[in-house]
């Protein structure tokens, strides 16, 4: 049975200012049922957002919202959760805010193994401005600034935040939507610093400069490239050079070892020493 | 019986102060001349059940004491010139959402890397118009460890209670310098809290326009779910899409400060009727104009001091009704001449207005002050 997803939206605030066509609302509507699925307190809970167009995600949701400057989202988010390690802390971020201004404060979030779960929108591109080429353009691609082709290698952020300490890290598509609101859940209910990046599309900006004139098309490059993890890694090396696996890429159950009840042993001996 | 007397810097004491003012939350990252208000902090605020964070950079330090703020704890953050130019987008966004917290900057020499060890107060305009767009801003600018420590609790009860946050600005030689001080017991202390809701979160605005246009903010997590954001926006928290909305926030974020400049213009004066040299002093330079004022007085001559503890917003009045009865207004300053700008705007050519300026990491010493004294008198 499908849950009430109303509950978790202003609705007051919708239709979203996203491009039809855009993957940020199937994206938005399977974190609602990530959400619900996992239990979380929606008193309890806050989302922050960065700018883009993912930051405009804030505005829809049903819980204390907070949509803050390009890039700082997780240090945002990083204060309320260790101010209150009682609130359930959501980071919505992009592509562009997560990792291109904002990517120092990413691999520092996932050091820290701060209980936050951040969900990164990646529509490969800067969509909001219109098109400009972000750290998740493909090399060789077409974006406003760089008409004659990307040179720039990406990120593979999922070896990236692993590589930095995220103790739960995955990766979805919004064609695979329902083993996004899966991996949503598990992410949220890890104790720990989770990331998840959600490929999705973006027929304006992105699909439209690189062969790809709508949706569909989109939708399907993601269906033909994305690999389930469990089959992954049965995969021959050249055959993987085109594809990217999805699902949950790694988890290390660690609660003990979570930012804020490290503070709080800290805490704990001083007042105890004090005393 | 006499209290125990501590030696402390006015770095620690800024450390004391806000403590006793009850800030739970720290985030920083290291700069000299600024450090030991961070060392502060990591040692004493897990003894009362606080938050410390060394961030990654001082984007980052802004935007976590601003989160922190809004789960309702009272957060400060330290630095000095560079990372004080870094923090301006996330201050901006503090005064935009009306998050209290408090930023201390302790001023060395700039631009750039400048002198790192060496004192100046050329952040002072900075310090006003550091961040993009129009903004009330409250800035205090203590002249002693003593004032280090006082005006640490006056900018959290100033933050708290106009809902911004507060600037302590610090130079080198205040942060850095010992004196002997005597910390008062909490109960000679008046600490202020925010203004937390009353109402059930379906009549909850959390911009709603009040008659003394502060709204009371809620701690995350207290079931209001409101939304909060650094676009311009009406009493619901949202942008409305009118160009209105855009001019009532501004009035209100201007008005909030505005009106309430009795409360916020601190200065302390010795001015005697017959007195026409007026020397004019906030932060380090204070402690030379009094001295040479007092030497002059000595010598005969008619000078008085005047010494702002509020630099922004700017005592206009105050200034105005000054050089109506002086002849000669000096202002030492170790930058090459800011917050004379604003003493001359509001003397309006009554009184002659003479700056004293050094701005290569050495202090105004007292003599310097009564040669001009002499030389105008």
């Amino acid at each position: 049975m499908d849950i009430d997803i109303y509950k978790y939206l202003r609705e007051d605030k919708l239709p979203h200012i996203w491009c039809p066509g855009c993957g940020h609302g199937t994206i938005l509507s399977n974190l609602i049922r990530g959400i619900d699925r996992a239990g979380l307190d929606q008193d309890k809970t806050v989302v922050v957002s960065g700018i883009g167009c993912s930051g405009r995600a804030t505005g829809y949701l049903n819980f204390d919202t907070l949509h803050t400057t390009h890039g700082r989202a997780i240090p945002f988010a990083t204060g309320i959760k260790l101010a209150n390690p009682e609130l359930n802390v959501i980071v919505i971020t992009g592509d562009g805010d997560g990792s291109a201004i904002g990517g120092n404060h990413l691999i520092h979030g996932c050091r820290r193994n701060i209980d936050l779960t951040v969900v990164l929108l990646n529509n490969q591109i800067y969509g909001m401005t219109s098109g400009q080429y972000s750290p998740m353009t493909p090399t060789g691609a077409t974006a406003t600034t760089a008409p004659y082709g990307n040179i720039d290698q990406n990120f593979d952020l999922c070896e990236l935040t692993k590589a930095a300490g995220a103790t739960f890290v995955a990766r979805g598509t919004s064609f695979h939507a329902r083993q996004l609101i899966d991996v949503f859940e598990e992410g949220l209910n890890h104790k720990g610093f989770s990331f998840i990046e959600t490929y999705s599309q973006c027929p304006i900006n992105f699909g439209r400069r690189n062969g790809m004139s709508g949706p569909v098309d989109m939708l399907n490059w993601y269906k033909e490239h994305a690999v389930n993890i469990k089959g992954w890694e049965n995969l021959e090396e050249d055959v993987k050079e085109d594809k990217f696996p999805i699902g949950i890429i790694y988890q290390d159950n660690r609660p003990d070892d979570e930012y804020t009840v490290r503070y709080q042993n800290i805490i704990d001996k001083v007042q105890k020493e004090v005393n | 019986m006499n209290k125990e007397a501590l030696l402390l810097q006015g770095d620690e004491a800024v450390v004391e102060g806000a403590l006793a003012a009850g800030v739970r939350f720290f985030a920083g990252y290291p700069i000299t001349p600024a450090s030991e208000i961070a060392e502060g902090f990591s040692r004493k605020l897990p003894q009362y059940g606080g938050k410390f964070i060394q961030m990654e950079d001082e984007l980052a330090s802004m935007a976590c004491v601003i989160g922190a703020s809004l789960s309702g704890l009272k957060s400060i953050t330290a630095t000095s010139g560079p990372g004080f130019s870094l923090k301006q987008e996330n201050l901006g966004l503090g005064i935009m959402i009306e998050a209290p917290c408090v930023v201390v900057n302790v001023q060395r020499v700039g631009p750039s890397t400048g002198l790192p060890t060496s004192p100046s107060q050329g952040d002072v305009m900075q310090a006003k118009w550091g961040t993009h767009g129009d903004h009330p801003i409250i800035v205090l600018s203590p002249s002693s460890v003593k004032e280090s420590f006082d005006l640490a609790v006056t900018a959290f009860n100033f933050a708290e209670k106009y809902r911004t946050p507060v600037i302590l600005l610090l130079d080198e030689i205040v942060g850095h310098m010992r004196e002997k001080i005597e910390l008062p017991d909490a109960a000679e202390l008046t600490i202020y809290d925010r203004k937390r809701p009353n109402i059930s979160p379906e009549n909850f605005n959390p911009y709603e326009e009040t008659e003394d246009h502060i709204p009371a903010m809620p701690d995350y997590g207290q079931g209001y779910k409101y939304h909060t954001t650094g676009l311009f926006h009406d009493k619901t928290g949202f942008p409305g899409g009118k160009t209105e909305d855009a001019r009532r926030l501004m009035d209100r974020l201007m008005a909030k400060i505005e009106d309430n400049l009795d409360d916020i213009l601190l200065f302390d004066e010795d001015i005697r009727e017959k007195d026409n040299v007026l020397v004019l002093s906030y932060g380090s330079t204070v402690r030379s104009a009094i001295s040479a004022v007092n030497e002059a007085r000595d010598k005969g001559y008619n000078a008085a001091w005047l010494k702002l503890k509020t630099i922004w917003p700017f005592a206009g009045d105050k200034i105005k009704e000054l050089a109506e009865n002086v002849d000669t207004i000096i202002v030492p300053e170790l930058n090459r001449g800011q917050l004379i700008r604003e003493v001359e705007r509001f003397a309006c050519g009554q009184a002659n207005v003479i700056g004293i300026n050094k701005y290569d990491g050495t202090l105004i010493k007292p003599e310097e002050i009564l040669a001009k004294i002499e030389e105008v008198e």
